[in-house]
């Protein structure tokens, strides 16, 4: 008993090693391919983790460690009534009443502004106490009250090139003021902008008398949560709301989530490319060794021990592999955060570059994927090599299907069938998970089709006259063995029709952004107040600006954001004074406005998150009060993903007594140069107003924007090239394989009177043809899944629709590069496989 | 009223000039009579300003507690021209502590916060204080009333006078040091019976005792070379009631020295720098701090019928108060007793220098 394991296990090193010493190529391909599908996924999901993690750092600095906060829906504020009336409910121990804005320094560069009580603060948000602010707090040193000094956090005091005790100026809302930088604020990010002033000064220098943004809340030891939320809740007006620490959390969550999911999608789509490498590999290897296998059974070797030993070759590829892809992920993700940051261009945490955090259990679960997905690529051959009768394989190598046998359809169809069924399943916790099921279905049912495909696509050509010997040689042994045919076409139709997937996305989004561009940008120039939180262009100086020479037509916009739910992001409320009606881009036909409501336009992600459709009404929180609103259309929107309301401008004064707007959009008169008129558009504004001022003409916009949209998606282009690399890697080490493993067959073509020459020329049309019949399986197969992604995928995880457009030129190239990498990697190994005396390659001498 | 503020604010910012208006502080002369109850209020223009609340209670059970509620005002030198609500124009500071020699330590909790939106504030006209919830009030039938609920106990008192205010120095004008502005107006109400309870753990003991309630408020108290000082007010037996201070400099040399002594009869001697004299009979050093304080001190007075003294003993002797979380000073706060007196002594700046 004991010798006979001996001898199995002897049987296994021998085979394996002898296996990995003869074809080392082979293996280290596919441990490479697992090593890049791990690698990827790891990365995406440590550059991800470590910018959460630096984003979640970020919103807790400026938050501090309050239990609860109430936030103003919009950046003006809310009363500060509510600050004593909140203190007061039993079971807040302290309430800390804060004035936020965004302030620039004197270059422009923006810091986050908090001006708080000391003596609030120190109780419910400590780590915004600045070091020698909250010093002395009480006695002979008065400074925690002064209204001109600061204490400004690392990055804010770096940003704003400030030394302790320099005097800095900072502008918001169109008003300036001198600090003295007297602190600093330890506790706060390295990376986070923060500077704290005292709360009176904050609201007299800054315009905001009577209004507070934040209430930040420390609870009771002991105190009822629930019981103190409901109590808030009823004290709340309609333009502030509490927010919990989950909600937060949701919120910082919510804000990238869908695209990491994505990112993290994609890097799984390249493990499972990966995983159809090994599947390739490790059958090739099978079937190359399957009369050795056949050797052993006759031996004596169980049936489940050959499995056994195929499944630890399987895992040992897989370990290296993963193992491999978790060290290469690691220096990948470090790479990735230097030169993206740490959303990989995706834009949602703007500032900060995070730490890379090495995650062990996320590297775990990883290496346990690598190694899944090596097994699992394993499992199809061994069984197959388990199942074949000794007595046969051990005289052939050739295809394990009979060629008279045609090759079903019927699980593929059922594998479609069912993929298609998943596209149309509504989102799992607002993720496209079902649309991803059905990306994978669609992956696994066409490569399950493929030997029927082939061999669909191959017959007409077969009863075409064949032009010369070597083409039809080639396409008998591609018609014959359909298995052998297969299993080369899958790693080709996976990374193509993957690839392709992307490609068509991607471009049908670029495009419908340009367009989109287009017709949301018409006017000549754009003129913005970077601050319009406070004050704004007023009425006066919006006629000034018309009455511009060479201004033909000007319309304005006021943006605030608007929180209307308290654990989404807040929404933008644009009020233009152009009808948005008629000037941006409808979705649909608007619906009649009935007599005597407000219109509001939603943007399309709007309309889904909110789930509000033409004709529905809606409440807006104005001025400290819900206001209705009627939903008269909903328009594309790109730009912003958490949602946009359109207002007309008229209306939008009416409900807030707002008359002041930030942004114009103005048409020139022609042949009026735009430098000359964005001059003097810059000479008609108010003093304080033309420093924050920027005026862009809308090529620059479009120019800056689809810069920004090719930055987050550079990691796709990324992904997309190494799944196009390792797919045609592949094909290269597939073809090689097979030819290889055909040296008695030129053998005996050769003895047959075959010229060297024309098995050159078998093997190129082989392996075009091949190449061919995967391209075009994986080119329908992608186009097919783009459009789950745009259809389904897209709109569930962003809110937006988009125009299929179909990049015809890197279809035609993606075909041509791999129809001649399959033919140039046949000839190649062929070359090799035919360099030897025709007679020793018949010979069998195994 | 808002809009109007706001738009004032503005014209503010054009016209007025750079430099911030501080606040004019009124200096402490002798000579300004004192009237109640108007006197009782807050004075807001001054500096700074204190009811101090001291007293021995006595449980059910017999067993002596004592206890402190002290408010404080203050108002920071900031640029009055600020119209926001949150203009820090008077910060309020409130201390309470329980010293029960069962615990071996002060029980104590404070408040700070600047005054405004009911949340803070400290009335004129008569007392009426409020923090962040701990009260101190005194009713149109004279009587005082506390609520302090901190931390680890619940003070509910009621404070009834025996007798009229006792004003010291000249008739309210105390010298704290050799200017004579170093001065405050000050006044005491000794021999306060104590009705009430006090709430440790969730248990409500009711409580009687005596108390003495200090008033004071200045401008410029100390002498720049004073580190700080030694008080002590005593309860004594027969009725009569004790004040002693002395201001100390950097060696712990008295720079200035005063009290007073009321008999039984109500008549009252000021008491002078000579006719004070405090001596250290033992000293206690903190293992949180490690201060040495002279928590016994025999304390000689010159009066007109001969020097009389009185041995100070500490209920117990870590009476240590660490306010500096809130920005307070570190100092001994504690229940003291002679025969036939009972009182407390306060012992500042031997730490670190005290500024007011």
């Amino acid at each position: 008993m004991s010798a006979d394991r001996g001898a199995g296990a002897l049987a296994r090193r021998w085979m394996i090693v002898g296996e990995w010493r003869a074809r080392p190529g082979r293996v280290m391909l596919a441990a490479l391919a697992i090593a890049v599908g791990v690698a990827l996924g790891f990365a995406v999901h440590l550059v991800n983790r470590s910018a959460l993690d630096e984003f979640g750092r970020a919103i807790q600095a400026v938050n501090g460690e309050a239990d609860l906060q109430v936030h103003a829906t919009a950046p003006v504020g809310f009363d500060e009534a509510l600050y004593p009336k909140l203190a007061r409910i039993p079971g807040v121990a302290v309430a800390s009443p804060v004035v936020e804005v965004t302030a620039r320094g004197p270059v422009g560069e923006p810091i986050t502004l908090l001006g708080l009580d000391i003596l609030r603060a120190g109780h419910a948000t400590p780590s915004l106490v600045g070091e020698r602010l909250g010093g002395a707090a009480f006695g002979g040193g008065d400074s925690p009250f002064d209204g001109d000094v600061i204490a400004l956090s690392a990055a804010a005091q770096h940003a704003l090139g400030a030394r302790a005790e320099s005097q800095i100026t900072l502008t918001a809302g169109g008003r300036s003021a001198s600090f003295r930088v007297s602190g600093t604020l330890p506790a706060v990010g390295e990376e986070q902008r923060l500077g704290v002033i005292d709360i009176a000064a904050a609201q007299w220098r800054f315009g905001g008398l009577g209004r507070l943004q934040r209430i930040d809340l420390r609870l009771a030891p002991g105190a009822d949560r629930d019981a103190v939320e409901a109590a808030i809740h009823k004290a709340l007006p309609a333009d502030a709301e509490l927010v919990t620490g989950q909600s937060a959390a949701r919120r910082t969550d919510s804000l990238s989530r869908a695209y990491r999911v994505n990112l993290e999608m994609l890097a799984m789509v390249a493990l499972l490319t990966g995983g159809f490498l090994v599947y390739s590999a490790q059958s090739l290897s099978v079937t190359l060794r399957r009369p050795q296998f056949a050797l052993l059974r006759v031996l004596g070797l169980k049936r489940r021990a050959l499995i056994g030993q195929l499944f630890v070759e399987g895992a040992l590829v897989g370990l290296v592999g993963a193992g491999l892809g978790i060290g290469l992920g690691l220096a990948l993700a470090a790479l990735a955060l230097r030169m993206f940051g740490g959303d990989l261009g995706g834009g949602y945490f703007s500032g900060a570059r995070p730490q890379l955090a090495f995650a062990p259990v996320a590297a775990g679960v990883f290496l346990a994927l690598g190694l899944a997905v090596a097994l699992a690529g394993s499992i199809l051959p061994a069984l197959a090599a388990a199942r074949a009768q000794p007595a046969v394989a051990l005289k052939s190598a050739g295809d394990v299907v009979d060629p008279r046998h045609r090759p079903s359809a019927r699980l593929a169809l059922l594998l479609l069938a069912v993929a298609a069924l998943a596209a149309f399943a509504p989102p799992v916790l607002e993720l496209p998970l079902f649309g991803y099921g059905a990306i994978a279905l669609l992956l696994a049912g066409g490569i399950v089709a493929m030997p029927w495909l082939a061999r669909l696509l191959l017959t007409p050509l077969r009863r075409l006259p064949s032009p010369s010997p070597a083409v039809g040689l080639a396409l008998e042994r591609l018609w014959g063995a359909p298995g052998h045919a297969a299993i080369a076409l899958c790693g080709i139709v996976a990374s193509v029709s993957l690839m392709v997937a992307m490609a068509v996305m991607v471009s049908s989004f670029r495009g419908s952004v340009e367009d989109w561009l287009t017709q949301v940008l018409p006017s000549d120039l754009y003129l913005r107040i970077l601050t319009p939180d406070a004050t704004g262009l007023d009425p006066a100086a919006q006629a000034r600006l018309a009455a511009t020479p060479g201004v033909t037509g000007i319309s304005y916009r006021k943006t605030l954001m608007l929180r209307l739910a308290p654990d989404r992001p807040a929404v933008a409320l644009i009020a233009s004074s152009a009808d948005p009606g008629r000037t941006l881009p409808m979705l649909g036909a608007p619906k009649p406005i009935p007599p005597g409501a407000t219109p509001v336009w939603l943007s399309e992600p709007m309309a889904r998150l909110y789930g509000k459709h033409p004709g529905d009404t809606l409440q807006l929180p104005l001025a400290g009060q819900p206001a209705p609103v009627f939903v008269a259309g909903v328009w594309r929107d790109y730009s912003r993903q958490f949602g946009a309301i359109a207002i007309a401008g008229g209306d939008f004064t009416r409900l807030t007594g707002d008359a002041t707007r930030g942004e114009a959009a103005i048409d020139l008169a022609p042949g009026v140069p735009s430098d000359r008129a964005a001059t003097a558009i810059r000479a008609a504004l108010p003093a304080a107003l033309a420093s924050e001022a920027t005026v862009v003409r809308p090529k620059e916009i479009r120019a800056i924007a689809l810069q920004l949209f090719d930055r987050s998606f550079a990691v796709t282009y990324a992904l997309e090239a190494i799944a196009i690399v390792v797919g045609l890697t592949g094909v290269a080490a597939t073809f090689s394989a097979q030819t290889l493993a055909r040296a008695k067959e030129f053998g005996m073509l050769r003895h047959i009177g075959v010229k060297r020459r024309q098995i050159m020329l078998m093997l190129a049309v082989e392996g075009g043809l091949l190449g061919a019949v995967g391209v075009a399986a994986g080119l329908s197969l992608g186009v097919a899944m783009s459009q789950v992604l745009i259809h389904v995928v897209n709109p569930q995880s962003f809110h937006w629709t988009m125009e299929t457009r179909l990049p015809w030129g890197l279809f035609a190239s993606l075909a041509a590069a791999l129809v001649v990498a399959s033919a140039g990697t046949a000839v190649l190994a062929g070359r090799g496989a035919t360099a030897g005396p025709a007679v020793r390659a018949v010979r069998e001498d195994w | 009223m808002r809009a109007l503020l706001a738009a004032l604010a503005a014209v503010g910012m054009i016209a007025a000039a750079p430099t911030p208006i501080l606040p004019d502080y009124p200096r402490v002369r002798p000579g300004v009579h004192l009237s109640f109850p108007t006197d009782h209020g807050a004075h807001p223009a001054f500096r700074t300003e204190w009811w101090y609340l001291t007293g021995w209670l006595r449980t059910a059970d017999q067993r002596d507690l004592g206890f402190q509620v002290t408010v404080f005002r203050s108002r920071p030198a900031i640029d009055q021209r600020n119209p926001s609500a949150f203009t820090a124009r008077q910060v309020l500071f409130a201390h309470a502590a329980l010293s029960d020699p069962a615990v071996g330590r002060l029980l104590h909790d404070q408040r700070i916060a600047r005054a405004g939106f009911g949340l803070a504030a400290a009335a004129t006209g008569d007392t009426d204080l409020t923090l962040d919830g701990w009260t101190l009030k005194r009713g149109g039938d004279g009587r005082y009333r506390t609520h302090v609920a901190a931390r680890d106990f619940t003070l509910d008192l009621t404070l009834s006078p025996t007798q009229p205010p006792l004003l010291q120095g000249q008739a309210g004008y105390s010298r704290k040091g050799p200017h004579p502005d170093q001065a405050s107006y000050y006044y005491s109400v000794p021999h306060l019976a104590v009705t009430g309870a006090v709430l440790r753990g969730g248990k409500r003991v009711a409580v009687t005792g005596e108390a003495w309630l200090d008033r004071e408020w200045s401008s410029t108290l100390l002498d720049p070379k004073a580190v700080g000082w030694d008080w002590a007010g005593l309860n004594l037996a027969d009725g009569s009631a004790v004040t002693a201070f002395q201001v100390r400099d950097a060696q712990g040399q008295p720079l200035w020295a005063g009290g007073s002594f009321r008999r039984r009869d109500g008549t009252t001697q000021a008491l002078g720098r000579e006719a004070v004299t405090f001596t250290v009979q033992r000293r206690w050093r903190s293992p949180r701090t490690g201060t040495s304080y002279p928590v016994a001190q025999t304390l000689a007075l010159k009066l007109a019928e001969g020097t009389r003294q009185w041995r100070l003993t500490p209920l117990f002797d870590d009476q240590e108060l660490d306010s500096r979380p809130a920005g307070g000073p570190v100092y001994w706060e504690g229940a003291v007793s002679a025969p036939g007196a009972r009182g407390y002594l306060e012992l500042t700046g031997y730490l670190t220098p005290l500024a007011l």
